[in-house]
């Protein structure tokens, strides 16, 4: 096997696929996208219509006041961010990928466990744990003898860089996920043959493993830099004034829904730039393993001192992100006076897996809807849509539920009076108030997630399979039933269990949602920890990490097996 | 593969339909829906009371932002009877939104002051609490610090704690300054207190009592049942016990500044009569004697007597500002905060 064999495409998929024969249950992909796409894309477009009446121009204010400060800390956060999950995903990520050294299998799946760890919850732990009163200043006062605050100086965790940390901590997951299964992906063959051309580990991560990676790291740092913008939770705690917390002082405090809906579109067009200019500078490369002859990556061993760096490199992710916090939830929920084990916290963590699970479910089978669409060639109007509905993951939580409610109320109040009028019944409201509008929500706003899963394990499905399925006189449904679902599987399953998970922890959409008497985990923590009583609830808020774990596992696994030349089946 | 996701959504939906039927809002009669901006633990005693009493279930969804929002979207057909909520300001809010009534009751209007209520009675307050300084037994001498004009004073550089400054609390705060004193006397406060700020203005009443035991800062503001609450929870009692809760004044008369948790009923109601036999428990004698004992907050009726803690940290006038003045002046008193800088 050559470096030739990897053929590098300057053309998409979809631009060879037009060789294929014409029409043929095409247009019906296309339609079914569209539509689909405009119903999830209503709340983000209800937004935009809340923006259209603001209450009045709120913009000469805030930006002869506070705007500029605003832009810089959101800008500092997302680069900060950006930085620290690039760097800790991608290098954890190569180093289990690609070098053998002690724990290397265990920090396999270990590294992924921060992602159930919800920012909320990891920054009140911190907050416990570093600040004046917590045990670790406390140490170091009466290891130094200082007596008050003003005998030495500690970082101050409620800060832009706290916040930094925090996010990076429970964040950089996305990238890992994606960056692993990518390096994974990669054939041993581009590898060796960099190497033969005298390039060592780090420099063939740098000009080969990276570039082959790029689009998966890139989908992983946008779903982090998302996230970011999306909180609000941890830079409220921490006092961070970035634009969210903006959108929420217009809304609630100006009580001004229009002026909040137009700033928070002013940082949607800040991640739909931000996609756009990697996609303009990714141009239209693609890049296909053509060779089918794969063998597992033997990995680097690192010996000595080496292999324990890697091994150090890896547990402190892990250690700061999931171990740390996790045990001091576990230590006020078992051994502290306080903590409330209510009879009611199975009915809450039932109401939780089964959002969790429904919300999965459909975010991946919409997902692959639009992805598999949008490589049937589809037009600019189609990929257009696909990417509006998936903005959703950048609104905080709270107004895109807004958002939600506008069109589902709308469509119970018009059936309701349609119906009251011709047959005389009443149906109230059908939708909203009830899980159905949860579901919806969560759909709307995790489908970046699955979308970002599915793409890239389509874009593992050469278009010359694809063309063989279709000469072969399958149409485009057959082709995804017997070609795409069976390759993608693994692709599906993660998708799904990152949704889930991220369902798991969703917080403010599921406050101003939900029906009566309803609780999940997450409300039922926010209740306590928002009147910062954290040993309340630290019952329920180790509930939320020890669901999310059984999924991130699950998830390990389904990359593990994805790996070329270790296949368990042949399907 | 694809059976097997048809499988996965049947399911799923299944799943969704069975949560549904678990917690459906019900119109019939016997029940009553509250959509609360106050914690559920804070309420539940008294809801629970409610039941016993009248035979008549709570239903109630608890969510702190978006309530208004969600009764407008909702709309005529809104399943929500009453709405409960902490601030004036929320409940202005709410009124301005359109999405309450007004109530009649005699109950109501011997119960709640007139004071107290809107005139139309569009929403009721059912507790009041006083926004006042928390001051260092060490560092501070009793009688040092009097009003709320004073901690703009330089003397008090780099010893004052504070929250956010565009807080529900604070900014009605502030925007009783600005009708007491005038836009730009208040700015020139705001501007003096922001300048004597220890640290950036962060966390919540609470953590301010906190940092002054750290020696942090000498002087916070804070509500008055944080005092209260911190006193019964062990784990904070040490932070209530370094200060002194002072009355200050506002105005340069005697009054303290307060505020209010209460009460409206929703528009679309369709349990209004359960609604208003609600309304009108939450007044009465009985209940508020929970509020004030459970929660260590004044109660709004007159003939019910302060619980025993809040009794022994005096008595005060309150300011006599009308409530909807420092309603109608939120808006600028958040403009405000933004123009001082003071959350940066």
């Amino acid at each position: 096997m050559t470096a030739g064999a990897d053929a590098f495409t300057g053309a998409g998929p979809a631009r060879e696929l037009a060789a294929a024969g014409p029409g043929d249950g095409r247009r019906r992909w296309h339609v079914a996208a569209l539509l689909v796409a405009g119903f999830v894309a209503l709340p983000v477009l209800a937004i935009a219509w809340m923006a259209l009446f603001p209450k009045e121009n709120i913009w000469p204010h805030l930006a002869s006041t506070v705007l500029p400060g605003y832009v810089l800390t959101t800008l500092a956060l997302m680069l900060g961010v950006g930085i620290g999950t690039f760097a800790i995903g991608t290098g954890t990520a190569w180093l289990v990928a690609m070098c053998r050294f002690p724990g290397r299998r265990l920090f396999e799946w270990t590294l992924l466990l921060p992602l159930a760890m919800p920012g909320y919850l990891i920054a009140y732990v911190y907050t416990d744990l570093l600040e004046y009163a917590g045990p670790v200043q406390g140490l170091l006062r009466e290891m130094f003898g200082w007596s008050s605050r003003r005998d030495y100086w500690f970082p101050d965790i409620r800060s832009l860089g706290g916040a930094i940390a925090m996010l990076t901590l429970v964040l950089y997951p996305y990238v890992y996920a994606l960056a692993r299964a990518s390096f994974l992906e990669q054939s041993i063959c581009v590898l060796e043959v960099s190497r033969t051309l005298g390039r060592g580990t780090w420099r063939a991560l740098l000009d080969v493993g990276l570039p082959l990676a790029r689009p998966a790291i890139v989908v992983g740092v946008t779903l982090a830099l998302m996230e970011c913008l999306n909180d609000f939770g941890t830079i409220d705690f921490f006092a961070v004034r970035t634009l969210t917390a903006g959108v929420f002082d217009v809304w609630l405090r100006m009580g001004n829904a229009g002026g909040a809906a137009q700033i928070a579109l002013v940082m949607l067009g800040f991640v739909v730039l931000l996609i756009w200019a990697e996609r303009r500078s990714r141009a239209r490369q693609r890049f296909h393993h053509t060779s089918s002859k794969l063998r597992p990556i033997e990995g680097l061993p690192l010996r000595g001192g080496k292999g324990w760096a890697a091994a150090a490199a890896c547990a402190l992710p892990v250690l700061l992100g999931f171990v740390l916090p996790a045990g001091v939830l576990a230590k006020y929920a078992f051994f502290s006076g306080s903590a409330e084990w209510s009879h009611d916290f199975f009915r809450h963590a039932l109401n939780s897996l089964g959002l969790a699970t429904a919300a999965a479910v459909v975010a991946v089978a919409i997902a692959t809807l639009l992805a598999y669409a949008a490589r049937q060639r589809a037009g600019g109007v189609v990929r257009g849509a696909i990417r509006l509905a998936s903005v959703g993951y950048a609104v905080p939580g709270a107004v895109l539920a807004i958002g939600v409610l506008i069109p589902l109320a709308a469509f119970d109040n018009a059936l309701d009076a349609f119906l009251r009028q011709t047959l005389g019944v009443s149906t109230g409201l059908l939708l909203s108030g009830t899980v159905t509008a949860l579901i919806f929500a969560y759909t709307v706003r995790f489908l970046a997630v699955s979308l970002g899963a599915v793409e890239a394990g389509l874009g593992r499905v050469t278009p010359s399979m694809e063309m063989a399925a279709r000469t072969l006189g399958h149409s485009p449904s057959a082709t995804l039933r017997r070609l795409h679902l069976p390759m993608i599987r693994g692709s599906l399953l993660t998708g799904g269990l990152l949704v889930f998970v991220d369902t798991m922890k969703e917080l403010p959409a599921t406050l101003v949602l939900r029906p009566f008497n309803f609780d999940t985990l997450a409300t039922y923590v926010y209740q306590y920890a928002s009147d910062e009583r954290l040993e309340a609830c630290a019952p329920a808020a180790l509930a939320i990490v020890v669901a999310g774990i059984l999924p991130v596992l699950l998830l390990a696994r389904s990359v593990g097996t994805a790996r070329p030349g270790t296949r368990r089946d042949a399907d | 593969m694809t059976r097997r996701l048809a499988g996965a959504m049947l399911g799923s939906a299944l799943v969704a339909a069975t949560l549904a039927a678990g917690s459906l809002p019900a119109a019939a009669a016997g029940e009553v829906n509250i959509y609360s901006l106050r914690q559920p633990f804070l309420i539940e005693p008294l809801l629970k009371a409610f039941t016993e009493k009248t035979g008549i279930k709570t239903n109630v969804v608890f969510a702190k932002d978006g309530v208004v929002e969600r009764m407008k979207a909702e709309g005529a057909n809104s399943p929500a009877d009453v709405i409960l909520t902490v601030d004036v300001g929320r409940l202005n809010d709410a009124v301005e939104a359109g999405v309450v009534q007004p109530v009649k009751s005699a109950v109501l209007e011997k119960n709640v002051p007139a004071s107290f209520r809107d005139p139309e009675g569009r929403w009721f307050a059912l507790t009041t609490r006083a926004r006042i300084i928390y001051a260092s037994k060490d560092r501070v001498k009793p009688g040092e610090i009097t009003s709320m004009e004073q901690l703009a004073d330089p003397k008090w550089k780099g010893r004052v704690c504070t929250r956010s400054g565009k807080h529900d609390y604070n900014v009605a705060l502030t925007a009783a300054m600005i009708a007491h004193h005038g836009e730009a006397k208040a700015e020139e406060w705001l501007k003096g207190l922001k300048a004597n700020l220890a640290q950036k203005a962060q966390g919540n009443d609470r953590s301010q009592v906190k940092a002054i035991m750290e020696g942090v800062c000498d002087l916070s503001l804070g509500n008055t049942y944080y005092y209260g609450a911190m006193r019964a929870d062990p784990a904070q009692k040490a932070w209530a016990d370094s200060v002194n809760p002072v009355f200050a004044t506002i105005g340069g008369g005697k009054g303290t500044h307060v505020n209010v948790s209460g009460v409206a009923l929703t528009k679309s109601a369709p349990n209004r009569d359960n609604a208003v036999k609600l309304m009108e428990y939450l007044s009465s004698d009985e209940a508020q004697e929970i509020y004030a004992k459970a929660n260590f907050e004044y109660p709004v009726n007159p003939q019910v007597k302060w619980s025993p803690e809040v009794e022994a940290w005096g008595r005060f006038t309150p300011d006599d500002l009308s409530l909807a003045a420092v309603a109608e002046l939120r808006a600028a008193a958040v403009k405000m905060a933004d123009r001082v800088g003071f959350d940066g």
